[in-house]
């Protein structure tokens, strides 16, 4: 969709250095000309609420940075420090927590939303295979992260999570060693915690910089799920129109973060993470933040250890494995009656997958757990693949612009 | 041809959550959940009560700062939003404790001064650290600096969800805890049974009765006004920046829905076009 731009600077400082280094160009048709679906709803504002929770969370990161000391002695009390004493530190940290928490809400619609209108389809199984990757790192910056402020549960996190590579035999108890930088979880893995906290949200950058560039070579999928056939009739450029709307959805979405933090910032904290870390000390009862909630639960459903670890990794791997398991040519949920009933079914069972895993382990939560567990995994390797062939779809739209008349009375010319 | 409908799995899966929410209540009916009081700070614009953290402070300073360390700097006292005692009142208070200076005097000899502003309040001179007290009560008194937002309780579907709510939102659930713990001794024969900490059994005594502290502006000098009034200077300490907080916020909110509003109607008149 993006071929060798056609975009001429109208400065000659321009042209000198378009010539040498097109990168005007490159903005101009990947942000202002690229041709955008006409018939793209909300969910489609998401990609741009995500660009903008990654830098909102680079940029406070790096000045909470300035002010945190990793140290099994130090970071609790620098956080604190961060807290009452930096100027408009409360801001940048409730911004950080919450941000996180609302990365991955609009992470999460954004991967719902590619699973319903069946973004995933052909031609764009990299784009989505590279999302995966995002989420995934995003998964590991954020457990790493939450070990940071040293408080009672991210020293149980870390803790539970770390010990998890002991499940590997033979190597797994050294492996563990380690990581952890001793023999159990303390100072040094704070301090390399930090590191890597630090590192993996540029590298989540790279990849989204991947993911762009894989996007502007396929076009955007739409809520009809039928490909662009006319540039002109079924798209409109980038600039204004998903711009503004683009913009617009994000100072939406910003009432929502500006209610978090500045007057519910600790609703979705926990509250054993203002009890400073002790070794000697765990919290009664150990829970990831919200949204790894669903991961603990199929971690905890299986009973032995290494094939619970298997299970909570496949349990993300299999999304890249989606492509191939849905091979129905029909894209769009709008389209596929029975593939809709089983994505809410879907839905449900994740939302209670969450619930579950923030609940007290007991015989009654395991068995519903293990159900549940087989019905996430299901949906991918049962589901998705009878209906590949034996879902009666209703017709689709001949083209975009024949989907978006069909809803509106055709105006007068 | 089996139909699918999607509302009344919906439903069904809402009917199944509250199933799983009350029977867990019942579960726990004989630990009662600590009563929601009503605070000046509580609801989406409260703000702290300058008197009742005064009273607060006074009732930490006399009854638990003999066991409970608070360490936060004595100048956090003077500032607005908190209890703002006067710079004098605050400098004198703090030359009435001597704390251990950080660096030896030039004979390479620690030595105590007595405090300043800048000083973080020192531990109980009783209990010089968390074994000493450890030793003395059976476990160590946690330090009160965040001890108001280190407390939370399960809420259960779908209380948890309203308590997110414009309007209905439950942020003071460790003012409502340290309330109902020093209101909480209701067997007079076991100083150590605590009708709202978990499992009853608490290492704390009773820590302070009616009459325990002089109020000098007429506050009834009950366990119930002492225990509120330190939950909510407690409640200051952990989070000294809440009044600014609101105040900010309440401006944020008003500039985003103008913004969102006059995007909105840009975008639309765009959109016009395209249609
Ligand atoms: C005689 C010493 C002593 C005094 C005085 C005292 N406390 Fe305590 N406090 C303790 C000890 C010991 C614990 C630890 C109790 C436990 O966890 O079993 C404690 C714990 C607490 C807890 C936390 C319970 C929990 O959930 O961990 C609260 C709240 C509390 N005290 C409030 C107060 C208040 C308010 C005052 C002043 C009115 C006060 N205490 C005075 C000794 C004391
Ligand atoms: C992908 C983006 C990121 C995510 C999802 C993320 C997530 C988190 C989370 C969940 C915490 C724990 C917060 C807490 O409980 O207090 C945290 C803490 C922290 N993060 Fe990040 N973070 C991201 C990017 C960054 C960046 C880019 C930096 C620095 C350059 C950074 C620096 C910090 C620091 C210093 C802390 C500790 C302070 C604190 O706990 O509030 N983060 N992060």
């Amino acid at each position: 969709m993006s071929g060798p731009s056609t975009f001429v600077p109208k400065s000659a400082i321009g042209r000198w250095f378009e010539s040498r280094l097109p990168i005007m160009g490159l903005v101009h048709s990947s942000f202002i000309a690229f041709p955008v679906p006409r018939n793209l709803n909300y969910m489609w504002t998401f990609g741009a609420i995500l660009a903008f929770m990654l830098i909102a969370q680079i940029i406070t990161g790096v000045v909470l940075a300035m002010h945190y000391v990793p140290s099994a002695t130090t970071a609790f009390q620098s956080i604190s420090h961060i807290m009452r004493d930096v100027n408009y530190g409360w801001l940048m940290r409730y911004m950080h927590t919450n941000g996180a928490s609302l990365f991955f809400l609009a992470c999460y619609i954004h991967i719902f939303r590619g699973l319903y209108y069946g973004s995933f389809k052909p031609p764009r199984e990299l784009l989505w295979i590279i999302g995966v990757i995002i989420y995934f790192l995003m998964a590991a910056t954020a457990f790493l992260g939450y070990v940071l402020p040293w408080g009672a549960m991210s020293f149980a996190g870390a803790t539970v999570i770390t010990n998890l590579v002991t499940a590997i035999p033979f190597v797994g108890t050294g492996i563990a060693h380690w990581l952890w930088g001793g023999f159990a979880v303390g100072g040094p893995t704070v301090n390399r915690f930090f590191s890597l906290h630090y590192l993996l949200p540029f590298i989540i950058a790279a990849f989204v910089g991947l993911h762009v560039w894989a996007l502007h070579v396929t076009g955007q999928n739409n809520p009809d799920g039928v490909e662009v056939q006319n540039v002109d009739r079924d798209t409109v450029p980038f600039t204004p129109y998903a711009t503004m709307k683009d913009i617009f959805a994000v100072s939406v979405w910003l009432i929502l973060y500006a209610w978090l933090i500045f007057f519910i910032p600790n609703y979705l904290l926990d509250a054993d993470n203002y009890n400073i870390a002790n070794p000697l000390v765990t919290p009664a009862h150990v829970v990831p933040e919200w949204y790894l909630l669903p991961f603990y639960a199929i971690l905890r459903a299986i009973p032995n250890k290494l094939m619970g670890v298997v299970a909570l990794f496949a349990s993300i791997a299999i999304l890249a494995f989606v492509p191939w398991l849905d091979r129905n040519p029909v894209k769009s949920a709008k389209y596929r009656p029975a593939f809709r009933f089983f994505f809410w079914v879907f839905v449900v069972i994740c939302v209670l997958l969450g619930w579950i895993g923030s609940q007290e382990p007991g015989d009654a939560m395991t068995l519903v757990a293990r159900i549940l567990t087989v019905g996430y995994f299901g949906f991918f390797l049962v589901i998705m693949p009878i209906l590949s062939f034996a879902e009666k779809t209703r017709p689709i739209p001949a083209s975009i612009a024949d989907a978006v008349l069909a809803k509106k009375p055709v105006p007068a010319e | 041809m089996i139909r699918f409908d999607t509302k009344a799995l919906a439903a069904a899966a809402f009917a199944l959550a509250l199933a799983g929410g009350s029977a867990l209540a019942q579960e726990t009916a004989e630990q009662p959940k600590p009563p929601r009081e009503s605070w000046s700070f509580g609801g989406t614009f409260g703000t702290y009560d300058k008197a009742q953290l005064q009273r607060g402070f006074q009732v930490y300073k006399e009854v638990c700062s003999n066991c409970h360390a608070l360490s936060i700097p004595f100048r956090t006292l003077g500032q607005p939003g908190g209890p703002q005692f006067s710079e004098d009142q605050v400098k004198a208070l703090a030359a009435s404790y001597q704390v251990t200076n950080e660096e030896p005097n030039d004979k390479g000899e620690i030595f105590k001064r007595p405090g300043t502003p800048a000083d973080i309040i020192p531990r109980p001179e009783a209990y010089p650290n968390d074994q000493a007290a450890a030793a003395a009560f059976g476990k160590a008194p946690p330090d009160m600096n965040l001890l108001a937002k280190a407390r939370k309780w399960e809420r259960g579907f779908p209380w948890f969800v309203f308590d997110a709510l414009p309007g209905l939102q439950y942020q003071e659930m460790g003012a409502d805890y340290i309330h109902a713990i020093v209101t909480g001794y209701t067997h007079p024969d076991d100083p150590q049974w605590n009708l709202y900490y978990p499992g009853h059994k608490i290492a704390m005594p009773q820590p302070i009765t009616d009459g325990a502290v002089e109020y000098t502006d007429g506050t009834p000098k009950t366990v119930d006004s002492y225990s509120r009034d330190v939950a909510a200077f407690l409640s200051w300490a952990a989070e000294p920046n809440l009044n600014e907080r609101r105040r900010i916020g309440l401006g944020a909110m008003i500039f985003l829905f103008v913004l969102a509003g006059l995007l909105y109607a840009t975008k639309k008149k765009v959109w016009e076009s395209a249609h």
